[in-house]
């Protein structure tokens, strides 16, 4: 038993934090919005060049075979910087989903390639239109098509860096490339979204922060009042439990059992209302700029809420920790316990 | 990062059960907050858990401990909790006072205290609130005056857990004349002796789980002060530091009783709002996030870390937890929650008017709350 993370791990997100938060700062953040852009081209290709596209594909793939631990430790680091381009999406749940199906498909060999996946939980698709190989789901089969072989429809959202589109395809132009484990497409796309909430609530906080001892009220800076500093301190205090969670459920996501279902359900739940607590605090903390799109507040809580409810519901999330709740032994002693063992 | 148990781990908790197995006794104790024979079946619990080794399972062996690590003791207390073992009396003792002692206490001092304490042969209670100094603890006014190789004590202590039965107490004394967190010294003093009066108050479920004490003129050796005369701000704060960290609150209890609120609804749910199930499953959510945190801090602990003002975060998130958990029993059990006794096996009734307590002692959350807003996150006082 052994709670806490390698040396390389910590290497690796300490790469990807100094990456990301020089490749989208908030002037990227300001100069995509002007020009209503929810993808950076250039900033793709440098997190291409550094491998993270390559980190959960197998070696056999020309991946770095490493773990959903590894990579949800630099969704931390695109949450806290609200990265709009596909990192999460494509390098976490559809390159290896799609390296599982057909490891020689050469969209694999491309580490910028983007592979975007329509799952039938999700009602539009991520990135569809620049995306080398889109994955479709249908009666547990995946369905490989590419942008040009389907009609795709762009959807509107109040988060100014998704980019996403209602998908209509045709089973006949389409390559059916199996019965797929959708199961565990959702497990990753979850973990990772729970990952990025942990980013996400942790700069709302941080901006709050900064804001908060520099803005003036009553001669003070509003950070001292004790009103302001409960918001925060709350906020914080969800995000301190729900980061075991998600690196719990990273670890043991590789089990496939109810055990590991329920326990990156319970990880896209808490982090991602950490991450809402976190944003909206922020914004009250901000006070009347908060609410303004003048401040970046704003994109922390409409990630939130997207990732909220994507790849399921916390309804839906919440009836998977029910079955583990009613279907196997609880207690002080089942923590880390597996479905093999009481099988 | 490695999430199994090694198989040391796992025959240590099969030693654990067995032994639990062969021990707890099977009618539950009387409350050792309710009458005196309630607290001494308690200190004669822990007569029995010191025979098998387990009084105190992290403290050195030559303290009365068992030398074991922060993993085997959380696979201890899941154990402990699985057992439905008596609560222990003398946590006061041995999870604030205990450790604390470890750090700043001179060898005779550790063992002329610590083995009586792992054994349950002399109890603990706090003495640090004041009727004036709850919160701002920097606020007492009790005093110590050295005389040769004695202290004088004089005050009034109030809010002591435990100390309407216990045998000793630590309390914070200050210089006369001395401010705010300087002057302040940790001495220990016996309840029974000449010019202590303890008032015990009844509290809000009707136990006397707590006193008040009047000190007047109570002469105790200088060996009883813990640190440096004038350390013992300093030396509080650490043993503050214990009390709202993982010392006192295993993840366990939380755990079975989120399992027990699961197996109360699932009894029940043909009766209830189906709402509530959110709140079971939430329950469980909470406490497995807390159970992960703790295993989480003790292999940081155990790779060298230090505790720091992150605890505050902890004694907000189970005092909150505990009280959500035992919220929705209530609410399950419908008009039959205020029926005296309670029904079911479980003490829900009672559970949740202790969970109230949770959020006041050790440090109001409100205050903990300031600690992680200036501490962690740099916000001006």
């Amino acid at each position: 038993m052994d709670f806490t993370l390698n040396d390389e791990q910590q290497m690796f997100a300490d790469t990807a934090r100094t990456l990301l938060g020089d490749t989208c700062t908030p002037d990227h953040w300001h100069k995509m919005m002007e020009q209503g852009v929810a993808f950076d081209a250039a900033r793709w290709a440098q997190i291409a060049g550094n491998g993270f596209t390559l980190l959960l594909l197998p070696e056999a793939a020309g991946g770095m075979g490493l773990t959903e631990l590894d990579l949800a430790l630099i969704a931390i680091e695109a949450g806290y910087v609200a990265l709009p381009e596909p990192l999460a999406e494509s390098a976490g749940v559809g390159a290896p989903l799609l390296a599982s199906l057909a490891p020689e498909h050469p969209a694999l060999a491309d580490p910028a390639a983007i592979i975007a996946v329509a799952p039938a939980i999700n009602p539009v698709v991520a990135h569809a239109d620049v995306a080398a190989a889109i994955l479709i789901e249908q009666d547990g089969r995946a369905y490989l098509v590419t942008p040009d072989q389907v009609s795709l429809t762009p959807a509107e959202t109040i988060d100014p860096f998704r980019r996403l589109f209602r998908i209509e395809w045709d089973e006949s132009k389409a390559e059916d490339l199996g019965p797929a484990d959708w199961t565990l497409a959702l497990d990753r796309a979850s973990l990772f979204a729970a990952a990025q909430g942990l980013g996400l609530a942790q700069r709302a906080v941080d901006l709050a922060v900064a804001y908060a001892k520099d803005r003036m009220q009553f001669g003070k800076p509003i950070g001292s009042y004790q009103a302001v500093k409960h918001h925060l301190a709350s906020a914080q205090t969800a995000i301190e439990f729900a980061r075991p969670v998600v690196l719990a459920a990273a670890a043991e996501i590789g089990h496939a059992d109810v055990h590991s279902r329920a326990r990156v359900s319970e990880a896209k739940i808490v982090a991602l209302e950490a991450a809402e607590k976190a944003a909206r605090a922020s914004i009250q903390v901000h006070g009347a700029m908060g609410y303004s799109w003048e401040v970046d507040v704003h994109l922390f809580l409409k990630r939130a809420l997207a990732l909220k409810a994507a790849w399921g519901t916390p309804a839906f999330h919440r009836s998977r920790v029910a079955t583990r709740i009613f279907t196997q032994p609880l207690g002080a002693d089942q923590t880390f316990a597996r479905e093999t063992e009481h099988a | 990062m490695d999430l199994t148990y090694t198989p040391e781990q796992q025959a240590f908790r099969a030693e654990v059960r067995a032994w639990l197995e062969a021990h707890v006794p099977t009618a539950p104790l009387e409350h050792y907050d309710a009458t005196r024979e309630g607290f001494e079946a308690h200190r004669q619990w822990e007569a029995t858990l010191k025979s098998g080794d387990w009084g105190m399972v992290t403290w050195p062996r030559e303290y009365g401990g068992r030398g074991l690590d922060l993993i085997q003791w959380l696979i201890f207390e899941e154990e402990y909790y699985r057992a439905g073992a008596p609560g222990r009396v003398n946590q006061n003792g041995i999870f604030l006072l205990g450790p604390t002692l470890m750090e700043f206490g001179t060898h005779e001092q550790k063992q002329r205290f610590l083995p009586p304490m792992a054994s349950g042969e002399e109890i603990w209670a706090q003495a640090w609130s004041e009727p004036q100094a709850g919160s701002d603890l920097a606020g007492v006014r009790a005093t110590a005056v050295r005389e040769g190789d004695e202290y004088v004590l004089n005050g009034h202590k109030i809010w002591s857990s435990r100390a309407a039965f216990a045998d000793w107490a630590f309390g914070l004394f200050r210089e006369p004349g001395s401010e705010r967190h300087k002057g302040m010294s940790l001495i220990f003093f016996r309840l029974d002796q000449e010019g202590v009066t303890r008032n015990p108050i009844r509290k809000i479920n009707g136990h006397v789980g707590f006193a008040e004490i009047f000190l007047d003129n109570v002469r105790v050796p200088a060996f009883n002060r813990l640190g440096d005369e004038g350390q013992g701000w300093h030396i509080c704060m650490a043993t503050a530091g214990f009390e709202r960290g993982l010392m006192l609150r295993s993840p366990a209890r939380f755990q079975e009783a989120a399992a027990a609120l699961a197996a109360l609804w699932q009894s029940r749910k043909e009766s209830c709002d189906p709402a509530l199930e959110a709140d079971v499953v939430r329950a469980h959510i909470n406490a497995e996030a807390y159970a992960l945190n703790i295993y989480q801090t003790a292999s940081r602990l155990m790779a060298g870390a230090k505790i720091g003002p992150e605890a505050s975060t902890n004694k907000i998130f189970w005092s909150e937890m505990d009280i959500h958990l035992h919220e929705t029993a209530l609410a399950i059990l419908g008009a039959e929650a205020e029926l005296l006794p309670p029904t079911g096996e479980h003490e829900w009734l009672d559970d949740y008017i202790f969970s109230l307590a949770g959020p006041i002692y050790a440090g109001s959350n409100e205050i903990q709350r300031n600690i992680i807003a200036e501490r962690m996150l740099g916000l001006p006082r």
